[in-house]
């Protein structure tokens, strides 16, 4: 790639680039988001690579490269988010999707698909015994409007000429050189962008409020430190369209009137560190990222720091301070990050998926962003949805959307034909949302209402077998464990909940256990020094409020109503089914089990330490559970 | 341990990244890359180089989840225990591991210096859930029968 120096040619290459797209007349896209790479997508990648070379198909060719006609556009592609079905290829321009390939279907897609245009129906989706060809008519993708992950899963992630090739950069270059930097946080504060990394903070005050300080140097800061156990719309954005997101960094870099910007990414995403490095390699040697960038006198200089596996460095305070070297502690609030961020100095923090909506609302106007979803809090939103749902994967909807929707027109319902019982949203920070809540739309200010938040966007749906005081339970545990220790609110009282929940599951519940955990709610909820603390409470809360008979269940009967609680499992033996073989007495490690030969078994649940040895040991199912 | 042969080495990043405090979190990513661990005899030297107290690169070395001041095994297994995973039965999978492995949650390494079993908060992986990872490579929609498969799959390897 040879540098760009000047508007025109910036245009010129972008130009080239499109063109060159176009003359694709067709693509093969193979995931290589995290999840398809685990089921074997490079493998696939390589096999489709080596079979067209056979074919003398010409593939693989770089964007700009001349002539560019009858070229197969092979390509590594960003997350398609419909990883419950990966490895998955996509073919355009017919949009054909196919789910769960493997190393020896390249030769029939090769042969079919690329050669004699036909799809290959057995790869294709099907539910409900119809088969969907066609990526756009599937019902998980149907009710989506993906406009952050527009591009993700449609352009190789490793090629910034491809992210030119659909118009990429247009609006870092509108923003340089036909905008003045007061126009700029004019728009974003007008479209009412809000900050998609937890409380929904709007992005235009930020952003305002650090290019009206007067302290130099200011920085630009992205959290990439996606740690909500159950999220992951951030690493795919990183690794699908790494580019996107600098483009919004650059350009908050030209309205704040900062040069630098430090890309915070959690170390547990290898492949958005390595995509991130290549996306900032390429910008630089093309000189969009550096010095003078395209003669136009700003500069602006791209690092990534690497987590080292802190939660808590979610936090604004404590993100900067690990930037700095030194241990992720937040810190006391006011001065905040915007005049005391990084390095004491003045500071834009948003999210990736914040900076990721950045450049279509310059480009689009701040009234195009506010006609999509409600206008309190307008775009769309990316949600992971996990758990027991049918189509596990990246989905995004315009704000406003119900869960009902989300759950069972795109989710595709329960898995294993379960009842639906509770949804976690927010992560350990949030709550969980019962039957009640399913009409409820998704966006900032109806889910606070209902005591749970948007978060980062993880929604994890459970089923009926799924014990809600276990769920609190574990999030307590995660909490507890990811507190840094600074507040004592949050140290001791995470500490104290989590003694309180384990008792309760383990069956050593006490009167006035509940009470007691309300209590320190309310406490640590309202006296810790940072959001971690301040919101440690959230699932421990909206369990009790909406679960409460499943606590008094276990500290009350002992019982465990979803049958989830290993501790408070009882095993008997079904006197009708037993053939008196006595393999389970002898497999019992505490001899809780006895009988007579031939005769039905009996366990004694004084002595019974709940292992299931017995039942796994059982050849005529004749220990039972519950 | 070669100490003549760390301090070279930690000398390498510490051109590379920079002898501010800042760099201290890289310089250490670095050296747990190459020995798969914090070795103790680098705190002194780095602290003499980056012009800082000891106790401060000690706090940083112990404040992150993924440093280690103890050697670890040949496989790094880190089963997740994010919500996903958890809700699709991710410790089963842990306990099973651990029960083959005769390790705890104490006792993280085998003897044989072959195994380190850990868990994760989450590899955003979620739709493969529940997952686990050897040396950084997913292994998706495990069972605790796969994962003693995989053990053995990677005894036979080493």
């Amino acid at each position: 790639m040879t540098r760009i120096n000047t508007r025109d040619e910036l245009i010129a290459l972008r130009k080239k680039c499109i063109a060159a797209e176009k003359r694709e007349k067709r693509k093969i896209l193979v995931c290589a988001g995290t999840g398809c790479v685990s089921g074997g997508s490079l493998n696939i990648y390589a096999a489709l690579k080596e079979k067209m070379a056979k074919e003398g198909i010409a593939c693989e060719v770089e964007l700009a490269a001349d002539p560019h006609e009858d070229v197969v556009g092979l390509k590594k592609s960003g997350c398609h988010g419909f990883c419950e079905m990966g490895p998955l290829v996509r073919i355009e321009p017919e949009g054909w999707l196919y789910t769960k390939v493997k190393v020896e279907d390249v030769d029939e897609i090769v042969a079919s698909s690329i050669q004699e245009g036909k799809p290959v129906e057995r790869l294709a989706y099907k539910q409900n015994g119809v088969i969907y060809e066609k990526q756009e008519d599937i019902p998980f993708y149907q009710k989506q409007t993906r406009k952050v992950l527009e591009d993700c899963g449609r352009i190789d992630a490793d090629s910034i000429l491809e992210y030119l090739g659909i118009g990429g950069y247009r609006a870092f270059e509108k923003a340089l050189f036909d905008m003045e930097p007061a126009d700029i946080v004019k728009e974003i504060s007008d479209s009412n962008l809000r900050g998609r990394g937890g409380g929904g903070f709007a992005a235009g005050t930020k952003w305002s409020q650090v290019a009206r300080q007067k302290t130099t140097p200011k920085y630009i800061v992205c959290n990439g430190d996606e740690g909500d156990p159950g999220a992951f719309m951030d690493r795919s954005v990183m690794e699908g369209d790494p580019h996107r997101m600098l483009e919004g960094m650059m350009i908050a870099g030209i309205a704040c009137g900062a040069n630098d910007g430090y890309i915070y990414v959690r170390a547990e995403y290898p492949m958005a560190v390595a995509r991130l490095r290549t996306a900032i390699a390429q910008a630089e040697e093309l000189g969009l990222l550096g010095e003078n960038i395209l003669g136009s006198g700003f500069s602006f200089r791209m690092h990534i720091n690497r987590g080292a596996g802190a939660f808590v460095c979610g936090e604004g305070s404590a993100l900067t301070a690990s930037i700095e070297g030194k241990r992720g502690m937040p810190r006391v609030k006011p001065p905040r990050t915007v005049e005391h961020g990084l390095f004491d100095k003045p500071t834009v923090l948003n999210n990736v998926e914040t900076f990721a909506n950045v450049a279509p609302i310059l480009l689009n106007g701040a009234d195009w962003y506010k006609s999509i979803g409600p206008e309190k809090s307008p775009g769309t939103k990316a949600f992971a949805l996990t758990g027991n749902i049918q189509n596990t994967g990246l989905i995004e909807v315009p704000m406003g959307t119900t869960l009902r929707e989300v759950i069972f027109d795109i989710g595709g319902g329960i898995r294993g034909g379960k009842k639906f019982k509770a949804v976690q949203i927010g992560g350990p920070s949030g709550g969980c949302l019962t039957k009640e809540h399913l009409d409820l739309p998704l966006d900032f200010d109806s889910l606070k209402k209902a005591g749970a938040i948007i978060g980062s966007g993880g929604l994890v749906v459970m089923d009926e077998d799924t014990c809600m005081v276990e769920v609190a339970r574990f999030f307590m545990h995660f909490t507890q464990n990811e507190s840094c220790g600074k507040c004592v609110p949050c140290r001791e009282g995470t500490k104290r909940m989590l003694e309180i929940l384990e008792r309760i599951v383990n069956g050593e519940g006490r009167e006035g256990d509940i009470e007691l955990l309300e209590e320190l709610a309310d406490t640590v909820t309202n006296t810790a020094l940072c959001g971690l603390g301040k919101t440690a409470a959230g699932p421990v809360v909206s369990t009790i409020k909406y679960f409460r008979d499943e606590y008094e269940a276990h500290i009350r009967e002992k019982r465990c109503p979803a049958g989830a609680c290993q501790k408070l499992k009882r095993f008997t033996i079904d006197p009708e089914k037993c053939r008196g073989c006595s393999k389970c007495a002898r497999n019992c490690p505490v001899n809780a089990i006895s009988g007579e030969v031939r005769k039905p078994f009996v366990i004694d649940g004084s002595k019974c330490i709940k292992c299931g040895a017995c039942k796994d040991n059982c050849a005529f199912g004749a220990v039972k559970e519950g | 341990m070669n100490v003549k042969e760390l301090y070279q080495k930690t000398d390498g990043w510490l051109d590379s990244f920079g002898r501010e405090e800042r760099s201290l979190i890289a310089v250490l990513q670095a050296i747990q890359e190459e020995y798969s661990y914090l070795p103790r005899e680098v705190f002194p030297y780095l602290a003499k180089e980056m012009n800082l107290n000891e106790a401060q690169i000690y706090g940083v070395a112990t404040f992150y989840e993924n440093f280690s001041l103890e050697a670890k095994g040949k496989y790094v297994i880190k089963v997740c225990d994010g919500t996903a995973c958890h809700v699709r039965k991710s410790v089963p999978i842990l306990n099973k591991l651990r029960q083959e492995l005769k390790l705890d949650d104490g006792r993280k390494t085998t003897d044989d210096q072959l195994f380190t079993v850990e868990t994760v908060s989450c590899l955003g992986a979620c739709g493969l859930a529940p997952a686990l990872t050897v040396n950084g490579e997913v292994h998706a929609a495990m069972t605790p029968e796969k994962a003693v498969a995989l053990l053995a799959e990677l005894r036979r390897e080493a």
